[in-house]
């Protein structure tokens, strides 16, 4: 499988107060078409902005310090913001967190889906109507064709989060940045959404960024999982592997603070500490200050990326020398 | 419907409200009767004109007399000019009103896309030069403007007249000074001096709503849609910032009516302002009490179109549900 979405030694500074602050710092990542990443990690590890980089929407104080993305082979992340608005929406879609707030509320559903519509494709306004509709019944709302001329606010958040959806798939992108796209609903629409999202994505063969912190959600819905600590990714694999056993003690410690429910009793993990913020940098590893297994070198020296399996590792104890040695 | 009828509803008893406050103001500002009779009256002269003005009656009943009459369209004559004040009002309140108009729609033409405007280009030298300008037009008392426009324009320059309507036309019981070069001369520096305080306020609302609309998460969405900047400026970043502006809009707009007296009397301006003016000092309680009742129709009458505005502009509204209403 070749890469859809490449993303080499990305790194993101915000500026403030004439200091230029390092919010994403050297991350690389490929994800092959068709295929589910989730992105995970605790708030303020650079998720999201990630995420915003390769939709080319980094704004002011944050922007785009160092790296390459590179989107079907060919780089994006310098084209201009004509060039990148015709990829936005079309090629390259986007399903952010709040459904309360994503949607304009003073706009039909529908008007906001024919205006995307007939931003990117060619068509009459009765061919776009229809195409609204039938992506309303495609992401499950029921009477669509009514529903074109209800406004947001007549809605439920899981239905409007169903039509974010019917906006993101509006013009059959080939990649989709979904930042949180249950976080904001009940536990009991999120699966449902999930499921759509995840449908929806086989059936075309879509390419996911799907950001969280939701460990649940990775195991549900991910193909491979890339884990990001303080700027960093420090781990990168299948999501199988991941889960049962993975290397960087950090992801380890994530696994471990997924509630059981087998084990009610069980207390609950936590990893102490908190994560250094972009304003205070850590040197070496980001993580050694809160890892049980640091080293010595852990707090000076900055860990490359390690082959360990099918994952890469950003941390000295998966060094092959190390390895061997001991 | 139901709305509207409600909105209906509350207003007629606002202007209830403002009548009868006006009505027991004015029994307390002065004897009219000292006034309109001359010092060598005696006693039963004094009498005889105040019970033929009623006011010997029960307060209660003065108060449905007035309104019973003013629905008719009858307030009274006034004391001091000898006319129904029906008539003198209806004399002066075109000329407040054009003015009211004019400067509103200055304040509002250019306010409004010059906020959007600073809003967008918030770095732009012009963008930060109008947001000083619109800070010393808040500042700067509305007589100090007039007065200087005056100097400037009349006095040093010639170009305008410093008072005055200039010629009017009659159409139907209306006199208008739009239809007339030396009527539309003479609206200038009054307009401008009664529109430069509005103006400064509308922008700096218009750029301060415009610029937390930009940061909404739709307006994100809007962009990670690949829309086009205009259409997510104009469609749906402007359509949001308009609910609280139109509302304001609204407000200032009674307030420009109300108030226009200061700029009536720095131009000499035949309207409502200087008539208001001679009645307080004349306490022409009549003439006041319509004054009042009228001010609080205008205000009325506004804050109604600023609702059916709200209608027309915010789904939500229709909806019943979550009206946002600033006043």
């Amino acid at each position: 499988m070749s890469a859809l979405l490449s993303v080499q030694g990305l790194r993101v500074e915000i500026a403030r107060r004439g200091r230029a602050m390092t919010a994403i710092d050297d991350v690389s990542f490929e994800i092959a078409a068709g295929e589910i990443l989730g992105v995970v990690g605790e708030s303020g590890a650079g998720k999201s902005v990630t995420g915003t980089a390769v939709l080319g929407l980094l704004e002011r104080p944050a922007y785009q310090a160092g790296g390459r993305i590179l989107f079907d082979g060919r780089r994006i992340d310098t084209l201009d913001d004509d060039a990148m608005r015709t990829l936005r929406g079309k090629e390259i879609a986007a399903v952010f967190q709040d459904p309360l707030t994503s949607l304009d509320p003073l706009m039909t559903i529908g008007d906001q889906l024919i205006e995307t519509i007939r931003t990117h494709l060619d068509l009459t306004p009765a061919e776009a109507v229809e195409r609204a509709a039938r992506l309303l019944a495609e992401v499950g709302i029921p009477a669509p064709r009514e529903r074109l001329a209800s406004y947001p606010h007549e809605m439920s958040g899981g239905m409007r989060q169903r039509v974010v959806l019917a906006l993101a798939f509006s013009c059959e992108p080939r990649l989709i940045i979904a930042d949180e796209p249950t976080t904001a609903l009940d536990v009991s629409i999120q699966a449902q959404i999930l499921d759509l999202l995840r449908a929806m994505c086989r059936e075309r063969g879509t390419t996911v960024m799907l950001v969280t912190h939701d460990m649940g959600v990775i195991a549900e819905v991910a193909d491979r999982v890339a884990v990001m600590y303080a700027g960093r990714l420090v781990e990168l694999g299948p999501t199988a592997g991941l889960l049962g056993e993975a290397v960087h003690p950090y992801t380890r410690g994530l696994m471990a603070s997924i509630p059981d429910m087998h084990r009610r009793d069980a207390e609950l993990a936590q990893i102490p500490g908190s994560m250094p913020r972009p304003d205070a940098p850590v040197p070496g590893c980001a993580f050694h200050p809160r890892c049980p297994r640091a080293l010595v070198r852990c707090a000076s020296e900055r860990p490359p990326t390690f082959a360990v399996g099918a994952s890469q590792v950003a941390c000295w104890l998966a060094d092959p020398v190390a390895r061997s040695a001991a | 419907m139901s709305f509207v009828l409600g909105r209906l509803g509350q207003t007629v008893l606002v202007l209830l409200v403002a009548a009868f406050v006006s009505f027991a103001l004015f029994r307390y500002v002065g004897d009219p009767v000292n006034n309109m009779v001359g010092q060598s009256a005696s006693l039963a002269d004094r009498e005889a004109m105040r019970a033929a003005l009623g006011l010997d009656d029960a307060f209660i009943l003065q108060f449905a007399r007035f309104v019973g009459h003013a629905l008719t369209g009858d307030f009274g004559m006034s004391y001091r000019f000898g006319q129904p004040v029906a008539t003198l009002i209806a004399e002066r309140f075109p000329a407040t009103l054009e003015l009211a108009l004019i400067s509103m729609l200055i304040a509002t033409g250019l306010g409004v896309p010059l906020g959007v405007w600073t809003a967008l280009h918030r770095d732009h030298w012009a963008a930060q030069a109008l947001m000083a300008a619109s800070l010393i037009g808040v500042a700067l008392p509305t007589f100090l403007i007039g007065i200087a426009l005056i100097l400037f324009f009349s006095v040093w320059l010639g170009w305008l007249p410093s008072f005055g309507r200039g010629q009017v036309v009659e159409i139907g019981g209306w006199t208008t000074g739009l239809l007339t070069t030396s009527g539309l001369r003479a609206l200038v520096l009054p307009a401008v001096t009664l529109g430069v305080f509005q103006l400064a306020l509308i922008l700096r609302l218009a750029r301060a709503e415009m610029l937390e609309v930009m940061r909404a998460d739709f307006i994100r969405f809007a962009r990670a849609r690949g829309l086009k900047p205009r259409a997510i400026q104009y469609r749906h970043a402007l359509r949001n910032t308009l609910v609280p502006v139109v509302t304001m809009i609204g407000l200032q707009f009674g307030n420009v009516f109300a108030f226009s007296i200061i700029v009536e009397t720095v131009f000499q301006w035949p309207g409502l302002g200087l008539l208001v003016i001679q009645a307080i000092q004349f306490a022409d309680v009549p003439l006041l009490a319509a004054y009042l009742v009228l001010i609080a129709l205008c205000f009325a009458v506004i804050n109604l179109a600023v609702d059916l505005a709200y209608v027309a502009i915010d789904p939500r509204v229709r909806s019943g549900g979550g009206a946002r209403r600033a006043a």
